[in-house]
C-alpha cells in the first residue's frame, strides 16, 4: 500500500496498522536503538540538552489566525476593504475566495455552479494543495483557536481526575461527511452550515454575536467535559474536506528516526495522535517519513519535542536549499 | 441437577472482557455522536415546519427555498450595502443562519448604491440579475418592465436592471393612515431617535443621510408616495368608503418592487403600510 493510500486510510478512520515491511535503513536503525539502558539515557539528556525552548510554531500559528480573522473584522468595522466577507466565503482585494467545503454545500444543494464560485472555490483549494490542507484548522479556524483552550482546561480537569476523556470512532467523521452532502443533495439546504461552529465564530467576529454563540458554548463544553477536541476529531467535514485537499501537499511535519528516542512527547500534544503512530517504538518504517493527510501542521509535535525528530518540511524545496 | 453435567467454566480473562465491555461502550457512544450531529441540525426545518411569515430578502433574491441554498452565509452583501439595511439570520433562523434579510422598518433597502451592490458582492448567485434558466418564475415576480430608479430618471440608463419584486407593499392598517384621515404631517418622519437612513437626491445624490435629519411639513400626509424611489410604484388615489366618504389612500402599483422604504417612513406606529415579503402581483395580464 503506497504512503499516501495509508495516510488516506487512516484519515478515514481505519487504525493505523504495522508496517508490512520496514526498509534496511530503518531496520538498521531500529536495530541500533537496542542499547544499553544506561548509554539510551545519555544520547537521550544530551539531545535534550539542545532542544528548542518554548513553543515558537503555537506562536506564529497563533499570531497568524489572529491577525487572518482581525483581517475579517477590520475590513468591516473600518472600512478598509483588505478581506470582505466571511470564512465561508471572501474577497481578498477584490478576488473571490471561498471556503471548499461550503462550496460543496451549496453546489449539491444548489445543483447550479456560477463561474465566481468556481474561481473562489479553486483559488482556496490550490492554496490549500500547496499549505497543506488541513493547515486550514489550526492556522484559520477561529473555532480551533478557542478549542484549544477547551483543551487545556479539559486536560487540567483530567489531570485532577475530575472527568475522563471519552473517545469515538474517528470513522463517524468520515460517515458523517457523505451524509451531510446527502442531506445537502436532498434537502436543497446546506444542512450543516446551521451548525458549523467556524461559520457562526466567523460571522460572530465580524457582524456582531448572536444566539448561535450558544451552540458554539455548547460544542465546547463537550469537548472541556466529555471529549477531548471532539468536534474537530470526530465531527467537523470541514477538516475532513481539507484533508483530501493535502494529501498530496509539499508542506508537512517530517519525522526523523534517527532523532528519535520515542518518548511519545508528541502524541500527548497531538489533535490527530492516530498520525504520529509512526513514532512508536519499532513502528517507522523509513528513516524519514511523514505525518499524513489528516495533520493539521499545527507544529505542537515539532515545539514539544525535545530531540528535534518533527520538523516542518516543504517536499522538494528543501532539498533545493 | 447434577453440577457435574455443566460444561467446565471458561477462564475468566477480565482485561480482555473489559476491553470488549468499552469496545462496545465507545461503539454505542460513536453512534449516539453521529445521530446527534445529523439530528441537530436538522432542527433547521423547524421555522418552515411552523409556517414562519418570509422575511424580505435583499433585492436580487432567488425564490426562498433556492435562496437559502444557494447562499453561501458570508454577508459580503451586508458589507457593500450604504445604509448598513442587510442584515444576517440567527440560529432561531433555522436553515437561514447567517442568511441575509432587511427589516424594512428598522432600515429599508433605499437603492441609494444604484447599482443594487448586494447583488454584485453576492459570490454563488443566491442574489442574481439574471436568474439560471432552471429556475422558474412565479407568475408576478416578475416585474413587468424593468424598475425606473427616479434618482437616475435622467440617466442614460434609468432602471434598476431587477426583473422580479422581492415583496410588495400593502396597506395592511388603513384606519392608521394619516393620508386617510385627511390629516397631514410634520416633523421628522419617525422622530428624532430613529436611526434609519435614506438617500435624498435633493440633498445629496451620493450620501444618504438620516432620515432625522430631514423633516416633512405636508398638508396631506404622502410621506410614501414621496419618499418611494421608484417610477410609478405607489400614488394616493381618492377612495370613496362604504360609509359614502372620500379619502386620499396610498394605492400600490405594479411596478413596486417591495424594497420597504414606504414601511421604513410610515408615521404611525406600528406602519399602515408594510412589506408582504414574496408577495406577487395578482392581477397580471397573461
Amino acid at each position: 500500500m503506497s504512503k499516501y493510500t495509508e495516510s488516506l486510510m487512516v484519515m478515514l478512520g481505519r487504525e493505523p496498522q504495522k508496517p508490512e515491511k520496514i526498509s534496511a535503513a530503518a531496520q538498521q536503525i531500529h536495530e541500533l536503538k537496542r542499547v544499553e539502558k544506561i548509554d539510551w539515557v545519555a544520547h537521550k539528556e544530551h539531545a535534550r540538552a539542545h532542544r528548542n525552548q518554548g513553543q515558537p510554531w503555537r506562536n506564529r500559528r497563533w499570531a497568524f489566525l489572529i491577525v487572518v480573522n482581525l483581517l475579517f473584522t477590520l475590513s468591516f468595522w473600518l472600512d478598509i476593504q483588505i478581506l470582505e466577507g466571511a470564512l465561508t466565503a471572501s474577497r481578498l482585494l477584490g478576488f473571490h475566495l471561498i471556503d471548499f467545503n461550503s462550496a460543496l454545500q451549496v453546489m449539491l444543494a444548489h445543483k447550479h455552479i456560477i463561474i465566481n464560485l468556481v474561481i473562489g472555490t479553486g483559488t482556496v483549494v490550490v492554496l490549500w494543495f500547496v499549505f497543506g490542507g488541513r493547515t486550514f484548522c489550526s492556522w484559520i479556524c477561529p473555532y480551533h483557536f478557542v478549542a484549544e483552550f477547551a483543551e487545556k482546561l479539559h486536560m487540567h480537569l483530567v489531570d485532577k481526575k475530575l472527568v475522563t476523556d471519552h473517545t469515538f470512532h474517528r470513522g463517524v467523521r468520515t460517515l458523517l461527511w457523505f451524509l451531510f452532502a446527502a442531506l445537502a443533495w436532498f434537502t436543497g439546504y446546506t444542512v450543516f452550515e446551521t451548525i458549523s461552529p467556524t461559520g457562526i465564530l466567523s460571522r460572530a467576529l465580524i457582524y456582531g454575536p448572536g444566539l448561535a454563540l450558544a451552540w458554539v458554548a455548547l460544542l465546547l463544553a463537550f469537548e472541556i467535559f466529555y471529549s477531548r477536541r471532539g468536534w474537530c476529531r470526530y465531527v467537523c467535514p470541514i477538516g475532513l474536506t481539507y484533508g483530501f485537499v493535502g494529501v498530496f501537499s509539499p508542506v508537512r511535519v517530517k519525522y526523523d528516526l534517527n532523532r528519535c528516542f520515542h518518548e511519545g512527547d508528541c502524541r500527548k500534544v497531538c489533535e490527530v495522535p492516530h498520525v504520529l503512530e509512526i513514532v512508536k517504538k519499532g513502528r517507522a518504517s523509513d528513516v524519514i517519513l511523514d505525518t499524513g493527510a489528516d495533520c493539521t501542521r499545527c507544529g505542537a509535535c515539532v515545539d514539544v519535542c525535545p530531540s528535534g525528530a518533527l520538523k516542518f518540511d516543504v517536499q522538494g524545496l528543501s532539498k533545493l536549499m | 441437577m447434577n453440577s457435574e453435567n455443566k460444561p467446565p467454566l471458561q477462564p475468566i480473562h477480565p482485561a480482555s472482557t473489559k476491553k470488549r465491555l468499552e469496545e462496545r461502550r465507545r461503539f454505542l457512544r460513536s453512534a449516539i455522536l453521529a445521530a446527534a450531529a445529523l439530528g441537530i441540525p436538522l432542527l433547521g426545518f423547524t421555522p418552515m415546519a411552523r409556517g414562519w411569515a418570509p422575511l424580505l430578502r435583499p433585492p436580487g433574491a432567488l425564490d426562498e427555498h433556492d435562496f437559502l441554498s444557494s447562499c453561501i452565509k458570508c454577508g459580503q452583501c451586508v458589507q457593500v450595502c450604504p445604509v448598513q439595511a442587510i442584515e444576517l439570520g440567527d440560529i432561531g433562523h433555522g436553515f437561514g443562519i447567517g442568511v441575509p434579510y432587511i427589516d424594512s422598518r428598522k432600515q429599508a433597502c433605499d437603492f441609494s448604491c444604484d447599482a443594487v451592490q448586494c447583488i454584485l458582492a453576492c459570490p454563488t448567485g443566491a442574489l442574481s440579475y439574471i436568474k439560471p434558466l432552471f429556475l422558474p418564475v412565479r407568475k408576478g415576480a416578475a416585474v413587468i418592465s424593468p424598475p425606473i430608479l427616479l434618482a437616475k430618471e435622467k440617466d442614460a440608463e434609468p432602471t434598476l436592471n431587477l426583473k422580479e419584486r422581492t415583496g410588495l407593499a400593502v396597506l395592511v392598517r388603513p384606519d392608521a393612515c394619516l393620508a386617510r384621515q385627511g390629516k397631514g404631517f410634520k416633523g421628522a418622519a419617525r422622530g428624532n431617535d430613529f436611526k434609519g437612513r435614506m438617500r435624498f437626491t435633493e440633498v445629496d445624490r451620493w450620501k444618504p443621510i438620516p432620515l432625522k435629519d430631514h423633516p416633512f411639513d405636508v398638508p396631506l400626509c404622502d410621506l410614501c408616495v414621496r419618499t418611494c424611489p421608484i417610477k410609478g410604484a405607489i400614488s394616493l388615489q381618492e377612495e370613496v368608503g362604504k360609509d359614502g366618504v372620500k379619502r386620499m389612500t396610498p394605492t400600490v402599483h405594479e411596478p413596486c418592487v417591495g424594497c420597504g422604504v414606504c414601511e421604513m417612513v410610515c408615521p404611525p406606529e406600528p406602519a399602515a403600510i408594510v412589506i408582504e415579503a414574496r408577495k406577487t402581483w395578482e392581477n397580471v395580464p397573461s
